[in-house]
């Protein structure tokens, strides 16, 4: 760095700055978001989207700082990658947590996927008729009893 | 092998992706490392078989920059809004699970609305039902049967954007038709 | 004025790390935890972009491709076996 900034000089460092200090704030919204939401799909919305600001401002960042104009393809590649992949892993983590009810349904205000698997899964059930019967009603009963205690009982860690 | 080989006219977006990749991870665009990065995709994509994509074939560059200007403004709303729900909101945001039939049955282009919808504002990909192409989302801040629709015309909006870049003619005649009617 | 964003960047980073941490420890289940655990990851990968662009090197950058893909194929990877393991009877 030459000893005397210029004035663009001030100017982009100035740009990074803000740009680092937001995406900063976009991973410790994800974590708030994380902590605060009531259930896991609504804690995938909270997990996904400020990550992908976030890594597009600190990539940003480091365009703006190294000068050249070569990095800026590849910085390009590593967020079109998070671009791509993020949804498909933030789908199936969804995916996973709606078919195995890690869901407290009473909270939703409109269900119109629940219909439809629950007859998939009356189907699946009738296919396997010899694998032990799940005992249902016992486990929406704890979930209707209370959010956080049911939250913590369906999900026990089978140690 | 015993599936149908694509055609080389079919393969090149994704070679040329390749290539990109290649030289960009090796941050240098020479003629050298260009040839050689196209024998390594050429490679990859022949002993790597996956099925092919099927692309429509065309591709507007006039509805894509628009398209992919209002994307990065809707993610930017989508991130704040998310912090606005985490901090203000919190536990007590109201959400709903909204099945949303989209017009096109091509694989590329429900994926693509997928994935565009899971990373603007409140939206979120649950389930795929590809035979009748459905999406169901997961959708923050919908309290009743108002907000409901209000997501499907959102959902269909991105769609037909979609389709005016990248859908087939068939989908895009279909389109205009609606749009006339 | 770098050295200024450097600590508060760190400082912000420290608390999302120490929150993605407790929801790890905290749970409830599995699938939490895997979510709570890409999101630590995404961190990781901030932080590694804040020293990239204050110290302007680029000697990170392919460990941040790196550490995307690992919690990609990581959290696809639970979620295939949570989401098998669902035709056994619920365990609980």
């Amino acid at each position: 760095m030459n000893p005397e900034p210029s004035t663009v000089d001030i100017v982009i460092d100035a740009v990074s700055a803000v740009f680092m200090v937001v995406g900063a704030l976009m991973s410790l919204a994800a974590a708030i978001g994380l902590l605060r939401f009531p259930d896991l799909l609504t804690r995938m919305h909270a997990a996904t989207k400020p990550q992908v600001l976030g890594l597009f401002l600190l990539l940003a960042s480091i365009g703006l700082q190294m000068r050249t104009f070569w990095v800026w393809p590849v910085l390009l590649v590593a967020w079109l990658f998070q671009l791509l992949t993020v949804p498909v892993s933030a789908h199936m983590v969804g995916r996973a947590g709606y078919r195995t009810k890690h869901l407290h349904r009473e909270m939703l205000t409109t269900d119109e996927l629940e219909a439809v698997v629950q007859a998939a899964t009356q189907a699946a059930r009738e296919d396997s008729a010899d694998s032990p019967h799940t005992p249902m009603t016992a486990e929406d009963a704890e979930i209707e009893s209370d959010a956080e205690s049911a939250a913590e009982s369906v999900g026990k860690p089978t140690e | 092998m015993s599936r149908q080989r694509v055609s080389l006219r079919q393969e090149l977006p994704l070679l040329v992706w390749l290539v990109v990749v290649w030289c960009a991870l090796w941050q240098d665009f020479s003629p050298g490392n260009l040839l050689f990065g196209a024998l390594i995709s050429v490679a990859v994509a022949r002993m790597f078989y996956l099925p092919p994509v099927e692309l429509s074939g065309r591709f507007n560059i006039l509805h894509a920059i628009p398209f992919a200007l209002m994307f990065l403004a809707r993610v930017m709303a989508a991130s704040f809004q998310v912090m606005y729900f985490a901090v203000v909101r919190g536990p007590r945001v109201s959400k709903a699970v909204v099945a949303v039939p989209l017009r096109s049955h091509q694989d590329l282009l429900v994926t693509a609305t997928g994935h565009v919808l899971s990373l603007i504002p409140g939206s979120l990909v649950v389930e795929v039902d590809r035979s009748s192409s459905t999406l169901y989302l997961h959708t923050l801040n919908v309290d009743d049967a108002d907000g409901v629709a209000k997501v499907r015309r959102e959902v269909r909006d991105i769609e037909a954007r979609l389709i005016r870049i990248m859908g087939t003619r068939e989908e895009l005649e279909a389109l205009q038709q609606e749009a006339t009617a | 004025m770098m050295q200024i964003v450097l600590i508060v960047t760190a400082v912000i980073l420290s608390l999302a790390a120490a929150g993605a941490i407790l929801r790890i420890a905290r749970g409830p289940s599995l699938l939490d935890r895997v979510l709570a655990a890409d999101v630590l990851l995404a961190i990781l990968g901030a932080a590694l972009c804040v020293d990239m662009a204050v110290n302007q090197h680029l000697n990170n950058l392919m460990l941040l491709v790196a550490i995307s893909v690992i919690g990609f194929v990581g959290s696809v990877t639970v979620a295939r076996f949570v989401a098998d393991r669902r035709e056994e009877p619920l365990e609980s």
